[in-house]
């Protein structure tokens, strides 16, 4: 099998000139970048670490915003055989310390050797390094070489084997940023022609995305995949997408995008926040598909979709799921590009109590489900019970996966790797679904993740955060996600017992945890709720119930 | 003038986008860097002040470093209307 930078020399010289990349950003022109200009750059960062020191096989964190830096960063850590890991940057909500603190937890699991980052981060990135720790570097945008012609045959990158690791993927969370995936250059390829199948991928497609690149939707799908395989990508940037989600449309339209993917919020926040006189010259006519990934999809968020830009020349053939993961790489099913897509309504009694998925007799008692199509080729499904057997069809159980495209493990965490691996190699996905035939189902998870907009949440994370606010006290916070039609995502809902029943005192509480969980976390509470002692549901080990709460929760405030 | 507006933008932000009309907003309590307004609901914000002002604030101005707080908020809006 080949490896990254065996792959970017043929394109160094069959397509030095084909613009590979375009880089977008708010109040700039549009930065086009070339085979040639891209792996002139990226030689200039490989150089850049030679010269530090580091060598092939070490870990290399990367501190950047969106732009031309983290691009070359990242292909010149590959170039030089090194591996890379995209870290998010510190946005204005989160408070420095907790960064920091982040940023340490990370050093102490992955061992970095170096950090690349800008050099106004550089005071940042300086206080999470202790002594004793694995980086010996910080290297600065300002220091890279100056970009020029690589020199393949004396690059440490053409020296590596397809089962060398070749990046890590953290997942964001103080939990997740523990988790580093490994993936090896042929567990990336693997999956890159797996999905080449799948959604017949060619030439002519050109991938349009606003998807950050630490996370594996937008590193695998928006990132790696049409650079190493030919295919152009225009890049948005997330921060200038939120800002302005018509952004998206008016790049699709000005370079016939083919290809989006993005998470199940996505289509609500376009279908909702973009005026008319916003979407003037907008033509889709030229998409293949939208897919849905990363969180659970709601058909009435693609209806939404539908009927505010089908006039633009969309339909329902234009709509696709994925179910996807980064310890699969990214993509484990994919649904068939150009049909419409599945959904059934199935009874939700015995869906809940019953584990069965099974259509309903009365659309009252009807929940819909979109189908998550079918596994790629050379991917594997089963949904199992709580011993590991695999279970019959429409019965809901955990989802597990095996392919050719699995990760290596979790990077200096074999103990993690072990706990989520099945004797048989399947890996435990901690998401249930069902299976008809060969189409998956996917009906929730297994753990309390909570999925917001496409990021993963840790409730632990928020409730520890929480317990630090005078007047709450420890095992008295409750966090959990209550799903919004009007978001087409999920409200993080707070709940904490607390004694005073003064008004202005439980305001104060009630202010300091926002501050506190939005400061610590990134994340903006939809509702803090405070209730007096005892009104927590505990298990019979004494924990907190999310699950209860939430539904206890639900029943209060849904009955005023 | 400019309190009127503050109350009234308190009003809005808190009606519209917290969903919370009982919520009082101080005028000179972060808005954007506190996560009070989360990224999600910039653009509703921009769109609202449109609405009611007939003045836009530019994607690329729905940063902290542009206004933070409803006093900041209302001169940046006053300094569009003039």
């Amino acid at each position: 099998m080949a490896t990254f930078t065996q792959v970017l020399r043929n394109a160094w010289e069959e397509n030095p000139d084909q613009v590979i990349l375009t880089l977008q950003k708010a109040g700039e022109e549009d930065q086009q970048i070339t085979y040639r200009g891209l792996l002139e750059g990226a030689y200039g960062v490989a150089k850049t670490l030679e010269k530090n020191n580091i060598q092939p096989g070490e870990v290399v964190v990367l501190i950047l915003q969106h732009g031309v830096d983290l691009v070359f960063s990242f292909w010149g850590a590959v170039l030089h055989g090194a591996v890379p890991a995209i870290m998010p940057y510190l946005t204005e909500k989160l408070l420095p310390e907790r960064y920091r603190s982040d940023l340490e937890a990370l050093i102490g699991v992955t061992k970095p050797v170096a950090i690349v980052t800008y050099p106004e981060f550089v005071t940042e990135v300086n206080a999470a390094l202790k002594e004793e720790d694995s980086v010996r570097a910080v290297i600065l945008s300002d220091s890279f070489e100056p970009a020029n012609q690589p020199d393949f045959e004396k690059l440490a990158g053409s020296q590596r084997d397809g089962e060398d690791i070749v990046l890590l993927q953290h997942s964001s969370g103080t939990t997740g940023l523990q988790k580093g995936v490994a993936l090896s250059h042929n567990a990336v390829f693997h999956q890159l022609d797996n999905m080449g199948i799948a959604l017949r991928l060619s030439v002519d497609d050109v991938i349009v995305s606003w998807l950050p690149l630490y996370h594996d939707m937008g590193l695998i799908a928006g990132f790696i995949m049409p650079v190493l395989t030919g295919i152009p990508l225009v890049l948005l940037s997330p921060f200038d997408w939120v800002r302005a989600p018509q952004r998206l449309l008016h790049a699709i339209t000005r370079y016939k995008g083919t290809l989006v993917w993005q998470p199940n919020f996505a289509y609500v926040f376009l279908a909702q926040k973009i005026r008319d006189d916003q979407l003037e010259g907008v033509d889709l006519s030229s998409m293949r598909a939208f897919i849905n990934c990363s969180e659970p999809v709601r058909d009435d968020a693609h209806q939404l979709f539908l009927e505010k830009f089908n006039r633009f020349g969309i339909n329902e053939h234009t709509l696709a799921v994925s179910y996807a993961m980064a310890e699969n790489v990214f993509a484990v099913t994919q649904t068939v590009i150009g049909a419409p897509l599945h959904t059934e309504d199935v009874d939700r009694d015995l869906l809940q109590t019953k584990n069965f998925a099974m259509p309903a007799s009365s659309p009252e008692n009807a929940v819909r489900m979109v189908s998550c199509g079918y596994p790629l080729p050379n991917v594997h499904i089963k949904i199992v019970n709580q011993y590991g057997s695999t279970v019959k069809d429409r019965r809901v159980g955990e989802v597990a996966v095996s392919s050719n495209c699995m990760l290596t493990g979790y990077y200096n965490r074999p103990d993690l790797t072990a706990a989520t691996m099945l004797e048989d190699g399947y890996y435990l996905t901690g998401d249930s679904g069902y299976m008809v035939g060969v189409e998956l189902f996917i009906t929730g998870r297994k753990k309390d993740l909570i999925i917001v907009g496409g990021k993963n949440i840790y409730p632990q994370d928020i409730e520890q955060l929480a317990m630090q606010v005078d007047g709450v006290h420890p095992g008295r916070v409750s966090v959990f996600g209550v799903y919004d039609d009007d978001k087409g995502t999920e409200n993080v809902i707070l709940v904490a017992e607390v004694e005073t029943e003064d008004e202005e005192e439980r305001h104060t509480i009630r202010y300091q945890i926002r501050a506190v969980v939005t400061r610590g976390s990134a994340i903006a509470l939809r509702q803090v709720y405070l209730v007096d002692p005892g009104w927590m549901v505990k298990t019979s080990s004494g924990k907190n119930s999310r699950y209860a709460n939430r539904e206890r929760f639900l029943k209060e405030t849904t009955s005023k | 003038m400019s309190q009127d507006m503050i109350a009234e933008l308190a009003q809005i932000i808190a009606r519209d986008i917290l969903k919370d009309p009982e919520c009082i907003i101080k005028e000179d309590e972060a808005l954007l860097s506190s996560g009070l307004i989360d990224s999600f609901s910039l653009v509703d914000l921009s769109l609202l002040i449109e609405d009611r002002y007939g003045v836009r604030i530019e994607d690329t101005e729905l940063n902290p470093d542009s206004f933070d707080s409803l006093a900041q908020l209302a001169t940046l809006i006053q300094s569009r209307i003039a």
